[in-house]
């Protein structure tokens, strides 16, 4: 079976995000009442696996050892069978 | 002639140019990105660098800096001759005054080479360059690859935007002298009175440095304001 698998990777909130506070200046600097810009990364892929558990664990440890670091980031998955 | 030159945070190519332009016997004036107005600049640079530390998409925040709305202006009311190199090129894409966008060069790698590369149409205003003439001159960047929207290339030809194309020695263009995936081997295009480039004819100015083309580049972009 192939899975739709979306992982969100996303800084924790006590870690720095120079990219995203500069973003946020310049939306501001553009009229926006902004606060708090994020920048995160989503990554998305098509999996093959036997079932909608193995899909979501093989998810988990790609984010585990990969995809997020865990020391800086937090992630978030979303599986969708196709 | 006075040629301001934009110094945004992270700008790392501004000196050189500054340099290259008052060896051709212009006046530099360095305009800060803070800035609302142009001063008494007769023409503008945007320089090579990493504005804003190529956060969110490489010029996407520099686009937006205050003093861009000044560019934008003068462009559009008085036809200021504008020169985009490498990141400055990048900027001026996306603030939509050229056409196209950079995308990450295709090898995923930073490439830091000497290129040749074939004048395809002369722009607007340049003397002493005609079409055909091979210039050989240095690139360095990641997000390098020209690209644009289906549909959009054949127009780009049709309206001599396409103005360089690297090329090999003999100015032939083909996929072996194409560095980083650049649709259609491009490497500046033009619009107008606003010209980019990736390439850094500021690092070519000298025939001992390599190549002396950048200086050749840049007197013609300056036209009658060199000497």
């Amino acid at each position: 079976m192939i899975f739709e698998v979306i992982v969100n990777v996303s800084l924790k909130e006590a870690v720095l995000d120079p990219a995203g506070q500069s973003t946020g200046k310049i939306l501001h600097n553009m009229g926006f009442g902004v606060e708090n810009v994020r920048i995160g990364k989503q990554i998305k892929m098509n999996l093959n696996a036997e079932n909608m558990n193995e899909a979501k664990e093989n998810a988990r440890q790609m984010a585990e050892k990969l995809l997020a670091n865990p020391v800086l980031e937090t992630y978030d998955i979303v599986v969708k069978e196709l | 002639m006075k040629v301001g030159i934009i110094i945004f945070p992270g700008s790392n190519c501004d000196v050189d140019t500054i340099e290259a332009v008052e060896q051709l016997g212009a006046q530099a004036l360095p305009l800060w990105y803070t800035e609302k107005s142009l001063k008494d600049a007769e023409r503008l640079i945007l320089p090579g660098g990493f504005s804003y530390g190529d956060y969110l998409r490489s010029g996407a925040l520099a686009a937006q800096a205050p003093i861009m709305e000044a560019v934008e202006k003068a462009i559009a009311e008085d036809e200021l001759p504008v020169l985009g190199i490498c990141n400055g090129f990048q900027i001026l894409c996306e603030r939509g005054l050229l056409p196209g966008a950079l995308r990450p060069n295709s090898s995923g790698e930073f490439r830091c080479t000497w290129e040749y590369m074939r004048i395809t149409s002369v722009p607007r205003g340049l003397s002493g360059l005609k079409e055909g003439d091979v210039l050989r001159m240095p690139i360095a960047h990641h997000e390098g690859a020209y690209a644009v929207n289906p549909g959009q290339l054949q127009p780009l030809f049709e309206n001599h935007q396409v103005f360089l194309q690297y090329s090999d020695e003999m100015g032939s263009v083909h996929a072996l002298t194409n560095p980083q995936g650049s649709v259609a081997n491009i490497a500046g295009i033009c619009q107008g009175p606003v010209v980019g480039l990736m390439p850094h004819p500021e690092r070519a100015m000298q025939s001992y440095f390599g190549s002396a083309d950048g200086h050749r580049f840049l007197r013609a972009w300056l036209g009658e304001g060199s000497q």
